[in-house]
């Protein structure tokens, strides 16, 4: 049988059109990178509460053993990525920017391996089997966000889900793990796709690509058509726009549904899981493996040659940089994730996020310091918003410490996307100014909730 | 002819709406209590909202409606509380006048930046953002407390440092409540002696971060047998409610954490 793309029927509000810079890396193969001496594994890689350790200073570990579990039901386990001994178990700094306990292993370089349980007969097994084995296995949203899947999975009850994407679309710019891994292991995603389709028993599963990879949509189109139909999989091509690739943007375009304010994709019906997710729990089903590794790109002009990696959870960032030949002279700027995106680290100590799905790095020519200027009231962020909230606005009501004010203007919708500041000709800090619109409102909240309690 | 009939129309009219004015500024007048307006006169005038309401004549207002106390003023000080009791003839003790102190010292030239901050230059932003200093305690000098404060008590130096000016602070603690590091302190004046950090932090992780701040030696603490200075974790913090007479601290200190800043008004 053969699968063809199909356009995507609707139109997501708003997005840009940043230079999209994926040439550098779009043909290379991933490469796997040899095993780090040392790794730093981050406890907080999740949304949601932080995972308790469960080794002390000293501990043997072996790779996939639980070296953290979770801290509540919105939490995730953390897995040795290899074998070795436990150095120390302390805070440290992590790729997202902010400090968190971590677990400091030493490799001892055999990378023996506790055994692996796959559950071959996933087929007959009840849907909560497969739920607790994702949440055991450690699996959490690839994509960037990091909200453990266990929970996406696990719908209360009143909601039902009827549709399943699985997200090819990277629209993050210069980013190419997620392309890489549906060119050369489309299988891995098209089982986890039919994992999860069992475990909500939907009847459709869109696999959506942006129409800029078209070397992924014809792979992705292949494995689908060798697959037969009884898996009704279908592959859609969506336009090139950031931020394609946001959850409620890709739900819009494919399904035409809007989820609502403060709502989440399950209010429409709808599930979005990463294909990177996708391959994971493809691997924790199939192989019993938990998630201890991911495809990251290194990519930018601050590193010599940049390449796609297959590496460890934990891998110290500058390995990966190393491996990647090093920095240039005159780098600037580290970011964790994509350009538009990411967060900027002070340095390359932290160890690779599950989430972490590029490191952008920039030379100096290419990184500007500005000044925020008074809003000019073009309303190029209002156009731009995929949200379709007013940028401008919020950031002066933000501006005024009118944290009440920017709530009306509902702030808590942003997804900090950034094409409001990519567009503002003024300069403004604007996404800075919505995640402290957002910190202040979700405080004010809590401080309500507990009053009123 | 006509000119004598607009006058006797329009002198009419003003006659009637005078005498109607008059009737209704008697009936409906309102008596304002006259302490209020004198109690109002004693008052420093500086509009701070230190007291808790919003300007001195709200103060006034409830001062004289025995809503709040007559000690709440701390522009004034022991000045206007003693005037104030006369006035009123309530007695009231004169508390001492608190300062606000910066509890960090790392300006660019003592402490790490982690990297450019180019973000929203104001504090609590930077913080949420982790901010851009290396220590994550430490004063991120973006002035989010020189800006409420209602006389410019505080000052935020070339290399990005607030400094309060004990001189001119009137103690409202209106930069104490803003500051999203919490670094700043109301104190009493008499207090000279002050450990000026407020790291968590670990002694090796302080002295990559910071060639000032508290490392937890507890050499001050041991200097005045815990009195005065107490150790909580690896942070020395002072005891403000005693004084601390013993000036050996200072020189002990090996990372100079421990400073003599008189609050006192300069005379």
């Amino acid at each position: 049988m053969k699968v063809q793309a199909v356009r995507a029927p609707f139109a997501a509000r708003g997005g840009v059109h940043p230079p999209y810079g994926k040439d550098a890396t779009a043909s290379l193969p991933v490469e796997t990178l040899p095993l780090p001496k040392r790794l730093v594994v981050s406890l907080a890689q999740h949304l949601g509460a932080p995972s308790k350790p469960t080794v002390k200073k000293g501990d043997k570990v072996l790779k996939g053993e639980v070296i953290a579990e979770a801290g509540g039901f919105v939490s995730s386990s953390v897995h040795a990525p290899t074998s070795g001994t436990v150095k120390t178990v302390d805070e440290m700094m992590t790729a997202t920017g902010r400090p968190a306990t971590c677990v400091e292993i030493e490799a001892d370089g055999a990378d023996a391996s506790v055994d692996f349980s796959p559950l071959l007969n996933w087929n007959e097994l009840p849907s909560k089997a497969l739920v607790n084995r994702i949440a055991g296995a450690g699996i959490i949203g690839m994509g960037g966000a990091g909200f453990p899947t266990h929970v996406k999975l696990s719908p209360p009850p009143g909601k039902t889900i009827d549709t399943l994407i699985i997200n090819g679309a990277e629209c993050e710019p210069r980013l190419t793990a997620d392309h890489r891994l549906m060119v050369e292991q489309p299988g891995r995603i098209l089982a986890g796709a039919r994992i999860i389709k069992r475990i909500l028993g939907v009847k459709c599963v869109w696999i959506a690509i942006e129409d800029n990879k078209p070397e992924a949509i014809a792979s992705m189109e292949k494995i689908a058509g060798e697959a037969g139909s009884e898996d009704n999989v279908r592959i859609v091509a969506l336009p090139t726009l950031y931020p394609q690739g946001a959850e409620k943007q890709l739900i819009c375009s494919i399904t035409g549904r809007e989820v609502p304010s403060g709502g989440l994709p399950m209010d429409v019906g709808a599930l979005v899981e990463n294909v990177g997710t996708a391959a994971a729990i493809a691997d924790a089903i199939l192989e019993g493996k938990p998630l201890i590794e991911r495809i990251v790109t290194v990519t930018g002009d601050g590193v010599r040659s940049s390449k796609n990696f297959l590496a460890r959870v934990g891998t110290p960032l500058h390995d990966l940089v190393a491996a990647a030949g090093g920095l240039v002279n005159d780098a600037a700027k580290i970011i964790s994730g994509g350009p538009m995106m990411g967060i900027a680290l002070e340095g390359l100590e932290a160890g690779l996020n599950k989430t972490t799905s590029g490191l952008v790095i920039l030379r100096s020519n290419d990184v500007c310091y500005f000044s925020s200027m008074p809003c000019i009231a073009c309303g190029r962020c209002v156009e731009a918003c995929p949200m379709g909230l007013m940028p401008c606005t919020i950031s002066e009501r933000v501006e005024a410490e009118d944290y009440v004010g920017a709530e009306g203007f509902d702030v808590l919708d942003c997804i900090e996307c950034g094409c409001c500041a990519y567009e503002c000709p003024a300069h403004r800090p604007l996404v800075q100014h919505m995640r402290l619109g957002k910190a202040q409102a979700m405080a004010r909240r809590k401080r309500e909730a507990t009053k009123s309690a | 002819m006509p000119s004598v009939i607009a006058i006797i129309v329009l002198g009419g009219t003003g006659l009637v709406c005078g005498a109607a004015l008059a009737f209704a500024a008697k009936v409906f007048e309102v008596k304002e209590d006259p302490r209020i307006q004198a109690i109002l006169d004693l008052l420093p005038g500086a509009n701070c909202g230190a007291c808790g309401v919003p300007g001195c004549a709200e103060y006034a207002k409830a001062v004289a409606q025995q809503k709040l106390p007559i000690d709440l003023c701390k522009r004034g000080g022991a000045e206007t509380l003693a005037k104030l009791s006369i006035y009123l003839g309530v007695k009231a003790e004169a508390k001492e006048r608190r300062v606000a102190i910066v509890l960090c010292q790392g300006d660019n030239t003592k402490a790490s930046r982690r990297g450019v901050y180019n973000g929203i230059a104001d504090c609590a932003a930077a913080h949420a953002m982790g901010g851009d200093k290396g220590c994550r305690y430490g004063c991120l000098g973006l002035g989010s407390c020189a800006r409420v404060c209602p006389v410019n008590a505080i000052e935020i130096t070339p290399n990005r440092l607030a400094v309060v000016h004990p001189e001119i602070c009137i103690g409202c603690g209106l930069c104490a409540q803003t500051c999203p590091r919490a670094l700043i302190k109301l104190v009493p004046e008499s207090r000279r002696i002050h450990v000026l950090c407020r790291s968590k932090d670990r002694g090796p992780v302080v002295k990559k971060l910071c060639s000032v701040g508290c490392i937890g030696c507890t050499l001050c603490a041991k200097t005045l047998g815990n009195q005065g200075i107490r150790m909580e974790g690896p942070l020395a913090v002072v005891d403000y409610s005693v004084q601390i007479e013993n000036d050996e601290v200072i020189t002990k200190c090996p990372q100079h954490s421990i400073a003599n800043r008189p609050g006192r008004r300069l005379a």
